[in-house]
Order: C-alpha cells, then sequence, then structure tokens
C-alpha cells in the first residue's frame, strides 16, 4: 500500500509547486495523474519515486518513508534514457545486476518477449525506433518485479498509432504481476484507456481537484458509449481545476470535436 | 548494359563497389604526395636541380636505409619512444586522475582548477629552463617536460567530459539505487570513455611534439638528436628521414589507440557521411 500524506514540495527558489497531496493507492491499482502543465503532476512523481524529496508531509510504502529511490518503486521516464554503450539485452538487465547471471538472461529474455522485441536483443539503441526505445525502458523498469511502477508521461513523445499500441504493451505487461502504477500523462483518452482512478490536479499550487473511478470493464473499447461518458466527465473535471466557467455542453462540444488530447 | 551486368543483383554490385573502396580510398589520399615525390624525382633526375637542399625521394630512402642497417635508426626511435612512453604514461595518470576528481568534486575543481588553468596558459616549452636547472639535462628533464604535454589535454578532456555527462542518465543510475563506486563503473566511466579517448589522442600527439622540443634541449641520442645532427652537418636527406620516422611512429601509435579503444565505442551514434557507408 502506497500513501502520501499531506505531501508538499517548494522549491529553494520560492516556487509552492505541490500542496497537501493525501493519496492511498491499493496494490495493484492503476492511477493516472491528469492536469494542465505546471500543476505538479512531474514533481508528485518525483516525490514517490524518492529521486526528490516532498518539503512537507511524507510517501511511505508500506509504512516505510521514502526519502531515496526504493527497490521496490521503479520508475519510466519521458525518454527512453538507455543507457547507449549497453545492449538492448543489457538495459533491460541492469536492474538486476546483482542476480546470478543465467536468471538474469532468463529475465531479461522473458521481458524482451512480453514487449516483443526478441530479435533485437542484441541491438544498440541508437538503432531502435522511439516506440522499441520506450518499451525497451518499460522492460527494464519492469525486470526488477517493482511493487509500485511510476511512468512520467511515457508515451507523450510518440505518434498516436504508437501510442495506443504501447498503451496495449503496457497493459499486458501490468496484468502478469499485477503492481501499482502511477502514470501522469495530459492525454484524457490514455487516462481513461488505463486508469481505475484519475486524480485530476489543478496548478498554483498543485493540489488535487477532483478523483474519478473509472470502472469500465477490461479490455475497454475506445469507440464505446461509456468511453465517451468518462472522457467527457474528466474534460469537464479538468475545465473545472482550471475555474474556467463552462458547462457540461460546452465540454461535449470538444469531446465530439474529437478534442481529446486535452494539454 | 551487358547480359552479366544485367544479372549481378544490387547486393552484389555493392559489395564488389565496397571491396574496390576499401583500398581505392586511401589509394586516393596517397596520390597527392606519391605523384609530388615522383615529380621531384623526375625533375633531380633529368638534372633541373641538383636536390642538394631539397633531396629527391632515392636520395632520401638511400639514407634511410643506411641509418636502418646501421642500426643507428633503431638506436635513435628506441631513445625518442622510451621518453615518450615514460613522459605519455605520467602525464596521462596524472592528467586523468585530477581530471577525475576535479569532474566529480566541486570543491577540488574551484581550489584547483583555477591555478591549473593558469599554468597552461604558459607555453610548455617555457618550462624548459627551470627543468633544466631543478631536474639536470639527462632524462629526467625531458620526460617531465613531455608529461606536462600530455597532462593538460588530458586534464582538460576529463573535466569535460565528467562535467558533460548527462543528468537524465545519471538518474537512471539513482533510480536504480546504484552505489557511487557502481554509478562511476556504469554510468560514469561509459559515459565519459569516447571524449577521453579524443583527450588521449590530443595528449599523445602533444607527448610527440614535446619529445622534439626536449631532444632539441640537448640530448646524444633520439630523433630529435637526428634532426639536429642532420642540421649541422648540412645533411637534408638524415633530418627528412628523421621527420618521416616521427611521422610513421606517431601514425602507429594513434592508431593503436584508436584500435585499442573501437571495442568499447562500437555503440556510439556517431555521425557517418553517407559515402562512408
Amino acid at each position: 500500500m502506497l500513501s502520501l500524506e499531506r505531501v508538499g514540495k517548494t522549491y529553494p527558489n520560492g516556487v509552492h509547486a505541490l500542496d497537501a497531496i493525501t493519496l492511498g493507492v491499493v496494490p495493484g491499482e492503476i492511477v493516472v495523474v491528469i492536469g494542465g502543465s505546471g500543476c505538479g503532476k512531474s514533481t508528485l512523481l518525483r516525490a514517490i519515486s524518492g529521486l526528490d524529496t516532498p518539503t512537507q508531509g511524507s510517501v511511505l510504502l508500506d509504512g516505510t518513508k521514502i526519502t531515496t529511490p526504493h527497490e521496490q518503486i521503479g520508475i519510466i521516464f519521458q525518454e527512453p534514457r538507455l543507457l547507449p554503450w549497453l545492449t538492448v539485452a543489457g538495459n533491460v538487465g541492469f536492474g538486476i545486476e546483482d542476480r546470478p547471471k543465467h536468471e538474469r538472461a532468463e529475465r531479461v529474455a522473458h521481458a524482451l518477449d512480453r514487449v516483443g522485441l526478441s530479435e533485437k536483443a542484441n541491438m544498440w539503441p541508437r538503432e531502435l525506433s522511439g516506440g522499441q526505445a520506450q518499451r525497451v525502458a518499460i522492460a527494464r523498469a519492469l525486470v526488477p518485479r517493482p511493487q509500485v511502477l511510476l511512468l512520467d508521461e511515457p508515451f507523450s513523445a510518440l505518434d498516436a498509432f504508437t501510442r495506443v499500441d504501447l498503451q496495449d504493451h503496457l497493459l499486458n505487461l501490468w496484468a502478469e504481476f499485477k503492481p501499482t502504477l502511477i502514470m501522469v500523462t495530459h492525454d484524457v483518452e490514455e487516462a481513461i484507456a488505463l486508469a481505475d482512478r484519475i486524480v485530476v490536479m489543478r496548478p498554483h499550487p498543485g493540489r488535487i481537484a477532483d478523483e474519478i473511478e473509472i470502472d469500465l470493464p477490461r479490455p475497454r473499447d475506445r469507440q464505446s458509449a461509456a468511453f465517451d461518458f468518462a472522457k467527457r466527465r474528466v474534460l469537464t473535471a479538468l475545465d473545472r481545476s482550471l475555474d474556467r466557467a463552462v458547462g457540461v455542453e460546452h465540454a461535449e462540444q470538444k469531446a465530439a470535436q474529437g478534442a481529446a488530447m486535452w494539454w | 548494359m551487358t547480359i552479366a551486368a544485367g544479372q549481378a543483383t544490387p547486393e552484389q554490385r555493392r559489395a564488389t563497389r565496397d571491396r574496390m573502396a576499401r583500398w581505392s580510398r586511401p589509394m586516393l589520399g596517397l596520390a597527392l604526395p606519391v605523384g609530388l615525390a615522383v615529380v621531384w624525382e623526375i625533375i633531380v633526375r633529368l638534372g633541373f636541380s641538383d636536390g642538394r637542399l631539397v633531396p629527391p625521394p632515392s636520395r632520401i630512402y638511400q639514407e634511410f636505409a643506411e641509418l636502418a642497417q646501421s642500426g643507428e635508426l633503431l638506436r635513435h626511435v628506441i631513445a625518442t619512444l622510451l621518453r615518450v612512453t615514460v613522459g605519455f604514461g605520467l602525464g596521462t595518470v596524472a592528467g586523468t586522475l585530477l581530471g577525475a576528481i576535479a569532474g566529480y568534486s566541486a570543491l577540488v575543481r574551484r581550489v584547483i582548477d583555477p591555478s591549473l588553468q593558469g599554468l597552461r596558459a604558459v607555453p610548455s616549452i617555457a618550462w624548459i629552463p627551470l627543468f633544466i636547472l631543478w631536474l639536470g639535462i639527462f632524462e629526467t628533464s625531458k620526460v617531465a617536460l613531455i608529461a606536462v604535454g600530455v597532462f593538460f589535454p588530458i586534464y582538460l578532456g576529463v573535466v569535460g567530459a565528467v562535467l558533460s555527462v548527462d543528468r537524465k542518465i545519471v538518474e537512471v543510475g539513482r533510480a536504480f539505487r546504484l552505489s557511487g563506486a557502481a554509478m562511476v563503473r556504469r554510468i560514469l566511466l561509459p559515459a565519459v570513455l569516447p571524449a577521453y579517448v579524443v583527450s588521449i589522442r590530443a595528449g599523445l600527439g602533444l607527448g610527440w611534439m614535446f619529445v622534439i622540443a626536449a631532444e632539441f634541449m640537448g640530448a646524444s641520442e633520439g630523433l630529435g638528436y637526428l634532426l639536429i645532427d642532420g642540421q649541422q652537418l648540412g645533411k637534408p636527406a638524415e633530418i627528412v628521414a628523421a621527420i618521416l620516422a616521427f611521422a610513421v611512429l606517431g601514425k602507429i601509435t594513434d592508431a593503436i589507440v584508436v584500435l585499442a579503444s573501437a571495442p568499447f565505442l562500437r555503440w556510439e551514434d556517431k555521425f557517418r557521411p553517407a559515402s562512408e557507408n
């Protein structure tokens, strides 16, 4: 169980990025954090990962306070951040260097198989496409079998087709060990396709504006009416989070125009 | 188009072209010096010039062969090579260690970097009188001068490389909870390697430059001595022979560095001009 207790972050330059975020995430849950630019989404994720420490409150994983990176918490960044001097297989096995060689090889091969890149095992990262590189990054983060996996806008740099493909890959991988996923995005459709719960954030300072449960069965049909309805709810919540005085009709109109990418 | 050419697949044709390119490209680079040498040889043979100050290739070859046969050449080459090796080794070790420490620790960098940058501004040849006073006229002062020449490019290269390691890649190491030593071994070392090899090559080049300066300041053997000897006895062929020996040795040692580092740098995403592929 991952819990955030009144987590706040004020940067040394005085910017108040996060204010009293309280959130409980049960094991295996997929939480998607959504919100406009500068509402502290990434700051929140970095605080959970232990790469940054919050200035107020605390992040607890099973009662342990997280202040530095924890072995049960993996992170996937916006860019793949593969190590260019390691082969694809070397990158995937980066986090399990301490394991015996045969176990490492086995787990790397299995992970590469799951992301569909077995035949690329001996290639260099420079030889991969953007989508393939991000799949390797996902495999690298999952190979140590973390209890919690954090994703910081992992698919935002990819084209629409690749993005949907990778969302499916991610769900597929998640289904194997069911880690807790916390993903930051600004793509409403992505949020609904993946999330059990969507946390909508509002800026200045970053705090939680709304929480929306998505209880659609998986796999989710992006064309269904229920999916569309969920989309409208999220868009409305986002508009409200920015204090835009707009009704549901307006949001409906936006959704109808295909404004699924909400920035 | 002939039938045979029509039957060759594009792959086969490309393979043939690649095989030819492997030989024809270095040949292209040789065309200019060889052409000039041949032209000069002909001019001297035809008597348009006596070739006394600018000896033709045949005379240089003769001189080279004589030096090689008498064992003179080997003696001078070994003396020079030994000085370069020791000086280069000392300069590399010092430059790498200080560069790594100064790159890693901001405090150390603030303390030592300004002084070293100041010393770097001194043309290294200017140290010669001081080194002779301190270390005598024999090997020690020569090796010290070479080491100083090699030290600076390597120190600067290592500091620059460490400071320019991508923060995002270092963060990957942090996310996987690498300890300080593991971070150095698994992230920092591979990340600085390409720039390090470049600075090693620059250092080696300067090492060869400084060995001549060192041997000019009074040596009884070495290729630099051969140069001075050729000048004082009026033997331009001997000077050119020594210069050629320098060129060959410099190229060989540089190639050794390149070849030794190549297996570790295969991952590099380098710009490769289209015609080189």
